[in-house]
């Protein structure tokens, strides 16, 4: 009898990171347009949009704060949500199913190649930040305790609302037209595009109920100074509710992906 | 496992979708060792048959044994049934910027035992295309590569779901002699294929399934009484060609070769062929292209 010890789901999740890495690497759309198109944006809404909002905080480092926050919902929820109906489509899942690969083994490759690129697109907007619009980082220690949870805890959300959400694209080839919408228009809700106090009330009343504008409140009460909480809607950073909010939709993300995750594209 | 000795049985199965019985009460029983041809025209069941072996769908009803394993288990036990088998699909096709090797290579880490990655990329002809991108592969060479993954787990029963599709003559003989090796190194393999020829080349056994059931299960040879159908003994006479339809073809040629002496000129003796047998099986209509 041959044994029958098949590896351990976290050493089989661990290996599908790096193919996942690879892959990504290997396409150049997908670099271009996870990596870089964030930084031009950065580019071009900095160099338009110059004002001074208060005593020494410019647009541009509102805009880089929203950016950082984007970037969680570029790498996590945009990039799985259109990732996963491509596979569905061409058959990879229902491959994989066939292999004594667990679910739990893919779901460890995304969150390893969602937080990688993740990683990279936050380091690259925060040096393009600092070199060309004069953000700073924080001194404050509790200010980088922030970050990293919000930094966690926003990826982790984003991804699993990004495994949720892939069930709705109906074919890989569409998913994108489906899901890039979603995240332009949470955006210039969230207060990324514009301060987010001179949006419309109702405006800034559907953006309190997603993630994306309590990321961007967060990133803001890091990359901004202190003084800068009285010009947000409730006067201050409320980092408490941030975090609830956050965890929220990360528990209901994690919930609809593990009710509603398929292996094959209904026919 | 009732059916000691068996590598699949299957008593009674039955499946719905809707008010439509795509399978309406199948048995089977396939042996170690053995190549099983499942053959049938489109919406036979066929699919829904290996895929509910394959543990990809549910059943309404009846017993299924596959390496002594319920199909529908779930969890760990399922991951170490997994291991003991290998599924090649129909047409999946990857976004393909991973080399045949890294691929290979990358599907060798899911199993216990699984086979060198070199040997199996060589196995399936892939040698030369080794560290190219999936994506500069043909058809037919991306279909051996999903043979390769299949395989690349050692396993002891392989499901073959119409693999040759799009190949040219020359590859499918290739890709027979390639199934052949794995069946004589013991693996149990299930086949199922559109191509008549294909079954005859491969198949130990061949069942043919239509509307939900098993027509019959036979060898290619005798299926449908193939064997002891009559000939055509056709040759050209002098007044222009001729035949003639018996159950005994030697006596007919004995008795030509008195006439003939010689040559019997463009003698031909032909028995139905498979595709013949199986369109009459399967009633001819359902498939009328």
């Amino acid at each position: 009898m041959k044994q029958n010890k098949v590896p351990s789901a976290l050493t089989i999740g661990i290996a599908r990171g790096g193919l996942e890495i690879k892959q990504f690497l290997r396409q150049r759309e997908s670099v271009v347009f996870t990596l870089a198109f964030p930084i031009m944006l950065l580019g071009i809404f900095g160099s338009v949009f110059t004002n001074e909002l208060t005593d020494g905080v410019t647009f541009s480092q509102y805009f880089v704060a929203g950016m950082i926050a984007s970037g969680l919902v570029n790498t996590g929820f945009q990039q799985l949500a259109i990732m996963i109906p491509v596979e569905l489509d061409f058959g990879t899942l229902k491959r994989l199913r066939g292999t004594p690969m667990p679910a739990s083994s893919y779901f460890i490759g995304k969150v390893i190649v969602v937080f990688a690129t993740m990683v990279v697109q936050v380091l690259l907007l925060l040096v393009a930040g600092i070199i060309f619009f004069g953000v700073n980082l924080p001194s404050d220690p509790a200010k980088w305790l922030t970050f990293t949870w919000l930094i966690l805890l926003g990826s982790a959300a984003s991804t699993s609302l990004g495994i949720a959400f892939s069930v709705i694209p109906k074919s890989g080839r569409g998913a994108s037209a489906v899901v890039s919408p979603v995240v332009i228009v949470l955006q210039f809700f969230s207060g990324v595009f514009f301060v987010f106090t001179d949006l419309p009330a109702w405006m800034q009343q559907v953006a309190a109920i997603f993630p994306l504008k309590w990321m961007t409140q967060g990133m803001r009460s890091v990359f901004l100074p202190d003084s800068f909480a009285a010009r947000e809607v409730a006067g201050t950073w409320e980092t408490e509710r941030t975090f609830l909010i956050i965890l929220a939709w990360f528990i209901a993300g994690l919930f609809i992906s593990i009710r509603t995750f398929k292996w094959e594209q209904d026919k | 496992m009732s059916d000691s000795g068996n590598v699949i049985s299957v008593r009674g199965l039955k499946k719905s979708y809707g008010s439509t019985q795509a399978v309406a009460g199948i048995d089977l029983s396939i042996a170690p060792g053995e190549i099983f041809a499942l053959l049938g025209p489109n919406g036979a069941g066929k699919t829904t048959t290996v895929e509910i072996l394959e543990g990809f769908r549910t059943r309404d009803s009846g017993q299924v044994s596959v390496l002594g394993i319920d199909p529908s288990i779930k969890g760990a036990p399922a991951r170490i049934w997994r291991n003991r088998i290998g599924i090649v699909l129909q047409s999946t096709s990857d976004a393909g910027d991973l080399s045949v090797h890294e691929t290979v290579a990358h599907f060798a880490k899911y199993y216990a035992n699984p086979r060198n990655v070199d040997e199996v990329v060589q196995s399936v002809g892939l040698s030369e295309k080794s560290d190219e991108l999936i994506r500069t592969l043909s058809g037919g060479q991306r279909r051996r590569l999903d043979v390769a993954l299949g395989i690349i787990g050692s396993p002891e029963l392989l499901f073959l779901d119409e693999p040759t599709t799009g190949f040219d003559p020359e590859a499918r003989r290739a890709f027979w002699a390639l199934i052949k090796s794995l069946r004589d190194s013991g693996t149990t393999i299930v086949l199922t294929t559109h191509y008549l020829d294909e079954a005859e080349a491969l198949a130990d056994r061949v069942a043919v399934i239509n509307h939900g059931q098993i027509v019959e299960v036979s060898t290619p040879a005798m299926l449908g009484g193939r064997a002891t159908s009559l000939a055509t003994v056709s040759w050209l006479s002098e007044s222009g060609p001729k035949s003639e339809r018996t159950d005994n073809p030697t006596a007919v040629i004995r008795k030509l070769s008195e006439i003939y002496k010689e040559e019997i000129p463009e003698l031909t003796v032909k028995r139905a062929s498979l595709e013949d047998i199986y369109l009459e099986m399967i009633g001819g209509a359902d498939e009328a292209e």
